[in-house]
């Protein structure tokens, strides 16, 4: 490879900035600061998809690290690399970074060095998350981005910012932590099974390791919920309104346009090929839930009076497709997930940043407050018709590609098998429609309601700039996503590959193990007994 | 001139417009000023796609054509590409849609001269045709859907392009919604087609349709007639195109009659030999449209606003289309297509200028103090305008016979022809076809009836407006009337282009049926039924005589009740059937009935079960468990007493217990 | 020879008890810190003695060490009932519950 630590750098450039920032002496440098480091690193990301080799898109690519985390007896590594799937969510990630540090610019008054610092750390746990190839590894850029969102929340937030933030950190806590029982648990099996008795996360020796039956179950569980939580999914969403409207501007645009994806990608990233077995046969149960939040999002989200909540809860409806599109094991539908995440990244985010424009003018996010702000302020109004058109699905526009794909693969989908749910989740299209009209005509068309809404200054140039690449976006994905589509597809090839053959060999081979664990009635997530792994004569306790 | 870039050029070249007039004149204020410019290359943008599909025509429209540009999205096996299709069909509709719409902008130029956002009303119409064209220029049905929904965004925006209004965006949104309704069908049947067949191409649902099940062909053929009842407005959905009358009018004669309200139908038709395979949704197809023509026909009669007469009218005609289609006249469907965009966008541009004089006088009497009620829609104000508007007024009554089906008149050929098919399938042993029939004949004569009513109470009479001694409109300057009148002769000439079967007897052909359904071993793209009975010569020659009859019956009586009555009329009706018209007045109650039925439970559901659901319960448990946590924490929390010696105590009396336990 | 190891013991753990007792029950801060440091030295009398009884001098310096961190202990204890005081003006435990839930 020709660029040996590129990624390392991607990922740790924005720590190190963070670290630098620090010792800025005024305000505005700490903000020129933040953005050329995150631009330096959206550049960087850039080669990283010039150099990327999309005919081994399935495999990794600009493997970095490779070397002991804890120690050498320990198989935890430091081991990143990028598929497919990861380049175009780190793309993602590093496009947001310097798009939020502009478009914190003048809304973050107080703290700027703090804030500053905090978004850049969360950058660097986000990019590490999609590149992480050791579970735990994972599991620490996981919890790295909880912390400086916190502050975020906390700090600049909004009147219940305490509330909101406490709220997200325990509620995604909870989810992690028992993920994390589910890695180790998982490390000591595989680690037994098929690492020599040594402890082990690495990704590919787990992948290797062909869970028995019983465990798949509850391992799927542990790791679904933290999923399922960070999703967020119906039930688990609530978080997710008290967390956005709190949230200063950017962090809802990093919220909604990253944190979420963490989720969905961790349910294909692990969930599907660790347990596919387990995925199969709650494939139905998440397809529901999924088109629960599909419907209900949007039906929530219409009788919002609060622009920003009305734009979180259509992320519970757009997240519901990406989630019933990944359970839906198709090939159609798992591409379509994959660049619906992107697409609701954009999409979600700009919407973000067009309410919070809209706040830093008038500090106030009840639509009722706005009304005919169409004549005052046009090219804002251009970009967020624009915008929720997208979200809304228009043909053209990116919504409609993920929405599309996704909804004719799990049409067809066998895992699914039921057409009528399906048909379910399209009429989200309408209701999308429904709730995104009825905010376009509240605040910005009819006429001028409040006399404060008539000087309200248009977009400056900042803004502009914030805003036409999110649009740009838009239209190329909704126009031409192929060159997108096409670094994710041998890794979604490779995934559904890797599932049918693990289900074939789990399901039929291990029917004997399913005895056994059925006669034992021990299906619970203590230490299986010795009889189901393969060369289980060891202690099941691999660390020294 | 290579084919694939001309198609690229007709297909661009209005997306260009848009841009010019549109994202420039946004960013950059001063581009603004510059209306006479704006106007040109807006209609100019229109005028050139016109000339090329023109010379496609004439050079070989009769072959197909397959421009393929690129892929737009794949999955393994499943792909869908931008790519476009010249031939019989999409020909004639990009003429119809081109060559319409560049007269429209034309129009539209002195329409809206004076109006803030000039440039912003071109960018939509340019942005308008773009999307229609991919509608009709597309080879499979992604790229059809493509166009499907961006002309309801058009259609969104050009409703609420006065959108101070609030009336407006609601009508605006209400179009927008009722149409994503039917697009839900629409999607739909696009699924079950790739489960089933795994394309979207026209050329793989033709070559792979006889492999499908009845089951999937009916459902396929029902959910994108549903998809079509919205954008066409039928019955159930056609409660939003009244509405979208707020828009401009050039609009409502651009959109909402010439082109965009009929795709719908060119769906239909292009699938036609799907559709055929699905002999149950074709009854449908057909009772719907009769029974939205009559329901339309009788609503227009009662109305008082010019532009919602002829709203209603043209749900009424888009009936009798869906009529042919439901008969398996498919080609007759599209005939009355071209037909229809002649007189309609003749008559909603005749109504434009009538309306553009109108307000003048409103404006003329607000300045002078008048304070009463005045509405320059509202045909009641009107009257006598012929004296001032003569080519409006001659432009207009000849559209009005031609909707009507006066003799050798463009509506005459396509309405007739349908009532035919209509006839002819029935003697074929499709006895609902009969049915379907009469309710034409019944509409036929409304639909004659009504039209000149508006026709008389607009331009006939006395000027109802205040004081018409001081101040009358006037007529409307060239860029309005040479439309008018270029939409008028071909409102009379335009029908020739399908004659009937008599005209076999002197040596005249059927040239459109020839040209889309295919002569002489060539097939073309529009697929009809085999027939087994075959009306007579003489019995289809009476059938003619009778509809030319019930015509000049409607007109005359209808010229003359309203000469005599005049506003008057409308209270003899209405004395006449009393209920009845107030029924008809108010549209059958179907906004009344879909608000109470769906859109106050849907909404009201949100409002008032869902989100409190949401925060009660479902956060609701999520707090009561942080609440329990709480109470325990506040539990242990009595056990701190800050005392210190009580925690020293504790620790004493532990080391005891400890050295207790290891003792014994 | 001299006096037993037990009667040394004896009054080490008396000492010791007396000392547990000022500290858990007397409510002047600084009669606590006296109390810490007899308890303290009650301990540092076990160790002599053993030492001594076991002709072993490490029990000896452990003492030294003891002493020490009991001066450094008085010390900052002291130091910080002074910083109490400041801030309430009494020394009385009882008034002192910042801990408290």
């Amino acid at each position: 490879m020709e660029f040996p630590h590129l990624l390392s750098l991607v990922i740790f450039l924005p720590l190190i900035g963070a670290i630098l920032t620090l010792f800025a002496p005024t305000d505005r440098s700490v903000r020129v600061f933040a953005l050329v480091v995150t631009a330096f690193t959206f550049v960087l990301s850039i080669l990283l998809w010039t150099e990327f080799d999309p005919s081994r898109a399935a495999d990794l690519q600009f493997v970095s690290g490779d070397f002991p985390l804890i120690s050498a007896d320990i198989d935890v590594r430091y081991l990143v690399g990028i598929d497919g799937f990861s380049l175009l969510l780190v793309l993602l990630t590093t496009l947001l970074g310097p798009i939020v540090v502009l478009s914190s610019w003048s809304y973050i008054k107080a703290h700027v060095k703090g804030y500053y610092t905090l978004l850049l750390v969360l950058q660097s746990g986000m990019t590490g998350v999609f590149c992480a190839f050791d579970l735990l590894l994972f599991y620490i850029f996981f919890e790295l981005t909880l912390i400086p969102m916190y502050f975020l929340i906390g700090i600049w937030g909004g009147e219940r910012r305490i509330y909101a933030a406490v709220k997200f950190v325990i509620y995604t806590m909870v989810g992690s932590l028992l993920m994390l029982v589910g890695i180790l648990y998982l490390g000591i099996e595989a680690g037994a099974a098929v690492n020599s008795g040594v402890f082990t996360t690495d990704y590919f020796k787990l992948l290797s390791f062909d869970v028995p039956l019983g465990m798949q179950t509850w391992l799927f569980v542990l790791f679904a919920f933290a999923f399922a939580i960070k999703v967020p999914m119906f039930p688990f969403h609530t978080w997710l309104p008290d967390a956005h409207v709190e949230a200063p501007t950017g962090g809802s645009v990093i919220l909604a346009g990253v944190l979420l994806k963490m989720g969905t990608y961790g349910l294909v990233r692990f969930c599907l090929p660790f347990f596919p077995s387990a995925s199969a046969s709650h494939a139905l149960l998440f397809a529901i839930l999924a088109v629960i939040g599909i419907v209900y999002g949007a039906l929530v989200s219409r009788a919002q009076p609060d622009a920003k909540k009305l734009v979180a809860y259509s992320s519970v409806s757009h997240l519901g497709f990406v989630v019933l599109g990944i359970f839906a094991f198709t090939l159609e539908s798992l591409q379509g997930a994959m660049i619906q995440m992107i697409n609701h990244g954009i999409s979600t985010g700009a919407l973000f940043l067009l309410v919070g424009m809209l706040y830093e003018r008038r500090h106030t996010r009840l639509m009722a407050d706005y009304g005919g702000i169409a004549r005052t302020v046009p090219w804002l109004t251009f970009f967020m018709v624009l915008t929720a058109l997208a979200s809304a699905g228009l043909p053209g526009l990116n919504g409609f590609v993920g929405e599309f794909m996704i909804l004719v693969g799990a049409f067809g989908s066998a895992a699914i098998g039921s057409p009528i749910l399906v048909g379910l989740a399209t009429t989200g299209v309408i209701l999308a429609a429904v709730y995104l009209l009825w905010m376009l005509g509240r605040m910005f068309f009819g006429p001028v309601t409040h006399e404060a809404n008539r000087g309200m200054p248009d977009l400056n140039r900042r803004e502009l700039v914030v805003l036409v690449p999110m649009a740009a976006l838009m239209i190329i994905l909704g126009l031409m996503p192929q060159p997108f589509l096409r670094v994710s597809e041998p890794a979604a090839v490779r995934l559904l590959e890797t599932i049918e053959r693990k289900r074939a060999l789990v399901e039929e081979g291990d029917l004997d193990g399913m005895r056994v664990l059925q006669q034992d009635g021990n299906v619970q997530a203590a230490p299986a007994p010795g009889g189901l792994i393969p060369n289980g004569d060891q202690d099941s306790n691999p660390i020294p | 001139m290579d084919l694939d870039l001309l198609t690229v050029l007709i297909v661009l070249l209005p997306l260009v417009g848009a841009v010019l007039t549109g994202l420039v004149p946004l960013f950059l204020r001063s581009f603004r000023a510059h209306k006479g410019l704006l106007g040109a290359v807006g209609t100019l943008v229109v005028a050139i796609p016109f000339g090329l599909a023109a010379w496609i025509f004439v050079q070989g429209g009769s072959q197909t054509h397959v421009t393929s540009l690129y892929t737009w999205m794949a999955a393994g096996d499943f792909s869908v590409s931008i790519t476009y299709r010249i031939d019989q069909l999409s020909i004639i509709m990009t003429l119809v849609v081109t060559g319409v719409g560049a007269l429209i902008h034309l129009y539209a130029v002195g329409y809206m001269y004076s109006d803030r956002c000039f440039w912003k009303f071109f960018a939509y119409l340019n942005l308008f045709i773009f999307m229609m064209l991919n509608l009709v220029l597309a080879d499979n049905l992604l790229v059809l859907f493509l166009g499907w929904e961006g002309v309801g965004l058009c259609s969104y925006l050009l409703i609420g392009f006065w959108y101070e209004k609030h009336k407006n965006s609601v009508a605006a949104s209400k179009a927008f919604i009722v149409n994503r309704v039917g697009d839900f069908a629409f999607l739909l049947a696009m699924f079950i087609l790739v489960k089933e067949l795994g394309s979207l191409d026209f050329g793989a649902i033709f070559s792979g349709m006889e492999s499908l099940s009845a089951g999937s062909v009916t459902a396929v053929v029902l959910l994108l007639f549903i998809g079509a009842t919205g954008k066409s407005a039928q019955i159930p959905l056609f409660v939003w195109l009244p509405d979208a009358m707020a828009g401009p009018t050039p609009v409502s004669a651009l959109i909402h009659a010439a082109t965009m309200v009929t795709s719908g139908l060119y769906l239909l038709a292009r699938l036609s030999p799907l559709v055929l395979m699905a002999p149950g949704v074709m009854m449908l197809i057909a009772i719907v449209g009769a029974a939205t023509a009559l329901v339309a026909a009788t609503i227009a009669l009662t109305q008082q606003d010019i532009k919602r007469v002829l709203a209603y009218s043209t749900v009424s005609q888009l009936g009798y289309m869906f009529m042919a289609a439901g008969v398996g006249a498919f080609f007759v469907a599209v005939f009355h297509v071209v037909t229809h965009a002649f007189f309609k966008a003749c008559l909603f541009l005749g109504s434009g200028s009538v309306i553009h004089g109108m307000h003048h006088v409103e404006l003329e009497l607000r300045r002078e103090g008048y304070e009463g009620d005045f509405d320059a829609q509202d045909m009641r104000y009107m009257g006598g305008l012929k004296k001032y508007m003569p080519i409006t007024r001659w432009t207009y009554l000849l559209s009005t016979f031609a909707i009507a089906g006066i003799p050798f008149t463009a509506g005459f050929f396509s309405k007739d022809e349908i009532l035919f098919k209509a006839f002819e399938f029935g003697f074929d042993g499709h006895t609902y076809a009969w049915i379907v029939w009469a309710v034409g004949i019944a509409t036929a004569l409304l639909t004659a009836f009504y039209m000149t009513r508006s026709y008389m109470l607009t331009f006939e009479g006395s000027s109802r407006w205040p004081k018409p001694s001081n101040l009358h409109p006037h007529e409307s300057p060239w860029s309005m009337t040479l439309p008018l009148i270029l939409l008028g002769a071909l409102s009379l000439v335009g029908g020739f282009i399908g004659l009937p079967k008599v005209a076999e007897e002197f040596g005249l052909h059927n040239w459109i049926h020839g040209f889309l359904v295919g002569y002489e071993g060539r097939a073309g793209p529009v697929a009809e039924p085999e027939m087994h009975a075959h009306v007579s010569l003489w019995l289809e020659s009476a059938l003619i005589a009778l509809g030319a009859l019930i015509a000049v019956i409607g007109v005359v009586w209808a010229w003359r009740f309203f000469a005599r009555h005049e506003l008057g009329g409308d209270e003899l009706i209405r004395g006449r059937f009393g209920a009845l018209y107030q029924w008809c007045r108010t549209s059958y109650y179907w906004d009344r009935l879909y608000d109470r039925s769906i859109v106050r439970p849907v909404i009201g559901g949100a409002e008032k079960v869902f989100a409190p659901f949401d925060q009660r319960i479902v956060d609701g448990l999520v707090n009561a468990i942080a609440r329990i946590m709480q109470a325990f924490s506040w539990l242990f929390g009595r056990l701190q007493t800050g005392i210190v010696q009580n925690y020293a105590l504790a620790i004493v009396l532990g080391v005891v217990l400890i050295l207790a336990l290891m003792a014994f | 020879m001299g006096v037993p190891l037990s009667w040394y013991l004896t009054l080490s753990a008396v000492l010791f008890s007396i000392g547990v007792t000022g500290v858990l029950f007397r409510s002047n801060l600084i009669v606590i810190l006296m109390s810490v440091e007899l308890m303290l030295n009650a301990v540092n009398l076990t160790l002599i003695a053993f030492s001594q009884y076991m002709g072993d001098v490490s029990g000896q310096i452990l003492v030294f060490f003891v002493m020490a961190v009991a001066a450094a202990e008085a010390a900052i204890g002291l130091a910080i009932v002074i910083a109490i005081f400041r801030n309430k003006l009494t020394v009385d435990i009882n008034n002192i519950n910042l801990f408290r839930h």
